[in-house]
């Protein structure tokens, strides 16, 4: 794992921490009080989905154990324990319970935690379906097609590139003049769902040959916004550091 | 007219579960609306205007605005009529994302392995996706015992969220039997499984929101048609 230029958070330490805050955190008492219970969050470094979770967990200000998996070595029991059926990070831990899949540890982080800022608005809801809506179609697109416009070559490539810049004019329309995709709440559940992306454009853009500033300013402006935001700086790596690592992919996977 | 309920259209299809799921809610609550059905296989203007993203069914427009993904739709009723009948989520965080994890995984993996079976070609591909869509419900059994704890349904006493995220394909799983004679949920390998679906069959809200097999059946006809002709292009 390279050097991370920003500590995604504020316990990290590549190592254990000390004991839970309460004695006996169990699951069979929904009732206690969860917000005393620690929170561990099993994840890989340059994973998109992890970082939204590191992103939440930093706008609300929740302090937690970070454990990276390296997940290039193999899986640790805990993490296949934890999510049995996808056997993937992010998982959340908390105290011992585990949330899997990333748009789910947010809303669960929004409503175990209610005293902290919500990502999704608290009391529209419509806006909220709408959040739900979009977080939705970045889960559906972003990765998957960029995936493939470094995968493949040729014809098949250039339909994945058609396809990006689909993605991003079509969610540059969603955006329009808002500062934020959260709007009047602010910086919100589709801004997080969505900002881990702004470090892996500059490589579909390689691999592409295309500018997000040409075909999206819209949402090259917003990528420029969310930088700034700490909770992102802080929880992101460089886009050469992404670009090396789908380097590192392909190497993996035998492709050219 | 009931609290918040102000105009409400349903755009759907008779025998999707994404719709039935939908319609199933809003029975639970007691909210009416007008339903108007859609021909998927000839998009008309109403789905390209109010789902200009996906054109998928459901769609639920509230007050001319439209609300997408059967899942946010689910939410969003609860969101709405929170305080009317039964809710569809359970009160409790931690339930609740465990109630979202196994209907992502409804959606996400069951929905695509029973369909691919309908648009399977080759016996193979046939034998595949049967066995896919027996893996997943082996897990969906587990999760009934972890969610149900002992109660009736996956939401407790009552119907839920992820009661009706599984139980809107079962009239699609019957339909799967009479076509290839496999039966995805049964005593043998799903116990608990096949006692939950008879009680979500019982249910009064869902009852008469199931379509029946014939049709589910004759839309496969069509599917399979649709499907066929697109793939030969």
């Amino acid at each position: 794992m390279p050097t991370p230029i920003h500590t995604p958070s504020t316990l990290h330490s590549g190592r254990h921490t000390t004991a839970t805050l309460t004695p006996n955190p169990t699951s069979s008492n929904p009732t206690m009080a969860s917000t005393d219970q620690q929170l561990v969050l099993l994840d890989f470094w340059v994973s998109p989905f992890g970082q939204r979770v590191r992103i939440a967990l930093a706008e609300k200000s929740l302090p937690y154990e970070y454990v990276e998996e390296d997940l290039l070595a193999g899986k640790s029991d805990r993490l296949l324990s934890s999510n049995p059926v996808h056997k993937k990070i992010p998982v959340l831990l908390h105290g011992d319970r585990p949330v899997n899949e990333s748009l789910i540890i947010l809303q669960y982080l929004d409503e175990a935690f209610p005293d902290a800022p919500s990502l999704l608005p608290p009391s529209d809801p419509y806006a909220r379906a709408q959040a739900r809506f979009w977080a939705d179609y970045v889960d559906k697109k972003v990765y998957d097609c960029g995936s493939r416009l470094w995968k493949l070559k040729g014809e098949p490539q250039l339909q994945a590139r058609a396809e990006m810049v689909e993605i991003l004019k079509t969610l540059e329309a969603e955006l329009g003049e808002k500062e934020f995709f959260g709007g009047e709440h602010g910086f919100g559940f589709v801004d997080a769902a969505l900002a881990p992306f702004s470090a892996w454009l500059p490589s579909y853009e390689r691999y592409g040959e295309f500018k997000v500033a040409e075909v999206a300013p819209g949402i090259a402006a917003w990528v420029e916004r969310v930088g700034k935001r700490d909770s992102v700086a802080k929880s992101l790596y460089a886009p050469d550091k992404v670009y090396d690592f789908i380097g590192v992919l392909k190497k993996k996977y035998g492709i050219e | 007219m009931a609290a918040g309920e102000g105009d409400l259209k349903l755009l759907g299809l008779l025998v999707s579960p994404f719709v039935v799921r939908v319609r199933m809610a809003l029975s639970m609550k007691g909210v009416s609306y007008e339903y108007i059905e859609q021909d998927i296989f000839n998009k008309g203007e109403l789905l390209v205007r109010y789902n200009p993203v996906h054109k998928k069914v459901p769609v639920l427009i509230h007050n001319g605005k439209p609300v997408c993904e059967s899942l946010a739709i689910l939410e969003y009723i609860d969101d709405i009529w929170g305080t009317t009948g039964n809710s569809v989520l359970p009160a409790d965080p931690y339930e609740r994302a465990i109630a979202r994890f196994w209907a992502n995984y409804i959606d996400d993996k069951m929905f695509p392995s029973w369909i691919g079976l309908l648009k399977a070609e080759t016996e193979e591909e046939k034998a595949e996706k049967v066995n896919q869509t027996l893996a997943v419900l082996m897990h969906l059994e587990d999760a009934f015992a972890l969610c149900s704890n002992g109660k009736a349904f996956f939401g407790g006493d009552s119907v839920g969220y992820l009661d009706l995220a599984l139980g809107s394909n079962l009239f699609w799983f019957e339909a799967l039997r009479e076509l290839f004679g496999v039966a995805f949920i049964d005593e043998g390998r799903t116990p608990l499984l096949a006692s939950w679906a008879e009680r979500f069959g019982e249910a009064a809200a869902v009852k008469e929101m199931v379509p029946s097999v014939d049709k589910a059946l004759e839309h496969a006809k069509k599917f399979r048609a649709f499907f066929a002709a697109a793939a030969a292009k």
